[in-house]
């Protein structure tokens, strides 16, 4: 397709009302799966939740409905099957926090040696089931390139047990295990767990990252990894309005702010290499981002931490330069 | 046939006789044979269309199996020790998703101190885990039990354990009649599921349970492992109609009849009791053996019987409770509990150390002699002289540990 630039809200995103028909994503299709069905007991304004549809209803489409879910412990399972209730319109099996990948794996070679290989497996686990206590899974499933595509929501913490730090926690972040007390500033800075990055770093057919700000590049990027086979990594932001200390209408905003300002790169890479990112049309400060969430308020008081602040602005910064990330630049 | 095999590679070809399509593993001492031979097996096209799977841990390889089996595919996998303790997260969840995986565990010691050679404190440590646990006393019998597993597991969905000696089974050559393919597939129609992962009939499995029915749950889940000592039962009469050959069940009794004092035991251990009570038995004293093969479920109705006149009874067992005596032992007391009959707790043979012929025999003449202490727990096989350089110091006292050691 032509690319559309629609500026009217500040970034690449299109609205579907705007589009061709052909163009829209499966969310506006009435015939959609809604494979994660209304009724659960997600937080107003869950951004898992919508990222959870809108991945699975997208890879539904791609598999023509031929696929099975793995899913780790934490929110998106509690909030979805609290016995006898289940939100789940697609087979889905949950196992344990830590797991979600090798059982995904152990799915795709049972499929397999069943000859069943035409069903598709989807595994998905929050950032802590992900970057955390499953990474050794993970990176199990990616060496032995084994035939699923696991899709990461990064909430940046541990939301279900109550706001706790992770390896996803960005610097100066306050949570449950990070007050800013005594002289701590939230969480300790340091270079963070890229787990896309690490992904990469394991030649994968296809890594991308991606938030719920742009469900049309989402939606894409599910659709190209489904139309791969061997290990697929899919890292979605999703902004928690209980954890992150903002307002349940600004989950979108806030994600589409996190790429904005180059805190969070949007990129997709093909066995290993950065094949595209997505561009930033006009880079927005750090501070517009924090400002809408408590949990970095006391970056923000008086006195504040300004220097904290501009210590966040440098890692957008090389974040942007990195990644090639404003209009006009290459990488 | 009866054939020259290690343990390890007849437990392999058995397995892959019994069709599995998944095999997930990671090598531990002294599982590293079984595993190896199925590498092969797989790769040779001699398990079906099975995948073997290399996973990055023994976490990974029952939470594969775990994925396996609930996508309606038969999985296996083998481990011991350490590794066993690495899976234990997913152990419960196994068994409470009810999942059939069949696993084999060589038998050995938990450290610290790192310790590779056989007891049974592994298995013993994932005692309320929710499997089925079996102990082979032989190699054939280890061959047999995993056929006899998958049946077991298949038809209750509930995982199997397979116990076997690390080295002292799994390493040893031996005659072996490995079970044919028609004799598997008399015994081991195909897996049907109980619930399973398919588009066209989408469920969850694995929901959260809260208070209002978790305890239900649990309970169903007990009643089901103890009308498993039935199905158990009956796999091995079936097996027995099928192969000619006596292997598993519940329990197994030698020379019990009229036996004043019992020996009480599980895994390799029992074929030199069963060479030490013939002896004994040429010298006219009144001594029998009742071997567990059976672990868990409990099989408290046969024991209980087994046992009803017998004076005395040696638990002897290769796993300490620390802080109480032994798994088995406590086991037996309770089973026993309310009779007249002598319990002497027993552990030897931990970490390697072999329980000789001669161990045994001091045990049950003691035994019968009223002269083995009944008061706690006897270390049967301690090496005094050892421990009173290194520890007995900083021991003695309160903990009122009789030695009866090699040292004396």
């Amino acid at each position: 397709m032509t690319e559309l630039k629609l500026y009217q809200v500040g970034t690449f995103a299109a609205g579907n009302r705007l589009l061709d028909a052909s163009e829209r994503t499966e969310q506006s299709d009435a015939g959609r799966t809604n494979s994660i069905t209304s009724g659960h007991r997600a937080c107003r304004g869950c951004g898992e939740a919508l990222a959870a549809r809108v991945v699975l209803d997208a890879a539904m489409r791609a598999s023509d409905g031929r696929m099975v879910t793995v899913n780790a412990t934490g929110c998106l399972e509690v909030f979805s099957t609290p016995y006898p209730e289940s939100a789940w319109r697609v087979p889905w099996l949950h196992s344990l926090f830590g797991n979600a990948a090798a059982v995904a794996s152990g799915v795709a070679a049972s499929l397999r040696a069943q000859g069943r290989g035409d069903v598709r497996v989807v595994a998905q686990a929050g950032d802590g089931g992900t970057v955390d206590i499953g990474i050794g899974c993970l990176s199990g499933m990616f060496e032995r390139n084994d035939d699923v595509l696991f899709v990461c929501y990064d909430n940046q913490g541990y939301m279900n047990t109550g706001v706790q730090r992770s390896g996803a926690t960005p610097p100066a972040a306050s949570t449950a295990t990070t007050r800013p007390v005594g002289s701590r500033v939230g969480n300790a800075f340091g270079t963070g767990k890229s787990l896309p990055v690490i992904a990469m770093a394991h030649q994968i057919p296809y890594v991308a990252t991606a938030t719920v700000a742009d469900l049309h590049d989402l939606e894409r990027k599910v659709a190209t990894a489904m139309s791969m086979h061997g290990s697929r990594y899919l890292h979605v932001l999703v902004p928690c309005p209980l954890g992150w200390g903002t307002s349940s209408s600004d989950t979108v905003r806030v994600a589409r702010l996190a790429a904005e300002s180059g805190l969070f790169p949007v990129f997709e890479a093909v066995d290993g290499e950065i094949d595209g990112v997505r561009r930033i049309r006009r880079q927005v400060p750090v501070e517009e981002y924090l400002r809408l969430q408590a949990r970095f308020a006391h970056l923000f008081g008086d006195p504040g931490h300004p220097d904290v602040v501009e210590r966040l602005q440098r890692q957008a910064d090389r974040s942007i330069a990195h990644f090639g990330l404003l209009e006009g630049e290459q990488r | 046939m009866l054939r020259q095999v290690e343990g390890s590679r007849a437990v392999a070809e058995t397995v892959a006789r019994c069709r599995p399509d998944v095999v997930a593993a990671y090598p531990i001492s002294p599982q590293t044979h079984i595993v190896e031979a199925l590498s092969d097996l797989v790769a040779e096209g001699r398990a079906g269309r099975c995948e073997f799977l290399m996973v990055e841990s023994e976490f990974g390889a029952m939470s594969a199996c775990i994925g396996a089996s609930a996508a309606g595919g038969r999985a296996y996998t083998a481990t011991a020790s350490q590794g066993l303790l690495f899976m234990a997260e997913a152990l419960p969840n196994a068994s409470g998703l009810r999942l059939p995986v069949v696993m084999t565990v060589a038998n050995r010691a938990l450290g610290a101190p790192i310790n590779i050679w056989n007891d049974h404190s592994d298995a013993m440590s994932q005692r309320d885990a929710g499997w089925i646990q079996l102990f082979a006393s032989s190699n054939q019998e280890a061959v047999d039990l995993h056929v006899q597993a998958f049946v077991v597991a298949e038809s209750l969905h509930v995982p199997v354990m397979v116990n076997m000696d690390g080295f002292v089974l799994t390493h040893a050559m031996e005659g072996i009649d490995v079970p044919d393919q028609d004799e598997v597939d008399a015994l081991l129609p195909p897996f049907r599921p109980l619930h399973v992962l398919d588009p066209d009939h989408p469920v969850t499995i694995g929901a959260m349970v809260g208070p209002e029915a978790f305890t239900e749950v649990k309970y169903l889940e007990a009643r089901r492992q103890l009308r498993s000592l039935d199905a158990i039962q009956e796999v091995a009469d079936r097996f027995h109609r099928v192969t000619g050959r006596r292997s598993g069940g519940l329990t197994s009794s030698y020379r019990l009849e009229d036996a004043d004092v019992v020996l009480i035991g599980l895994g390799s251990l029992l074929g030199t009791a069963a060479d030490v009570v013939d002896e004994l038995r040429d010298e006219g004293l009144a001594v029998g053996l009742l071997g567990v093969t059976c672990f868990r479920p409990w099989p408290l109705d046969e024991i209980r019987d087994s046992l009803a006149d017998a004076s005395r009874v040696v638990v002897l067992n290769r796993a300490l409770s620390v802080g109480f005596g032994t798994v088995l032992g406590a086991d037996v007391r309770l089973t026993l509990a309310g009779s007249q009959v002598v319990v002497h707790d027993v552990v030897a043979g931990l970490g390697g150390r072999p329980v000789t012929r001669d161990l045994v025999r001091r045990l049950l003449v003691e035994a019968v002699r009223g002269e083995l202490s009944d008061h706690q727990l006897t270390f049967a096989d301690l090496d005094v002289d050892l421990a009173e350089r290194e520890l007995l110091g900083e021991l003695v006292g309160p903990m009122d540990v009789e030695p009866e050691g090699v040292g004396r």
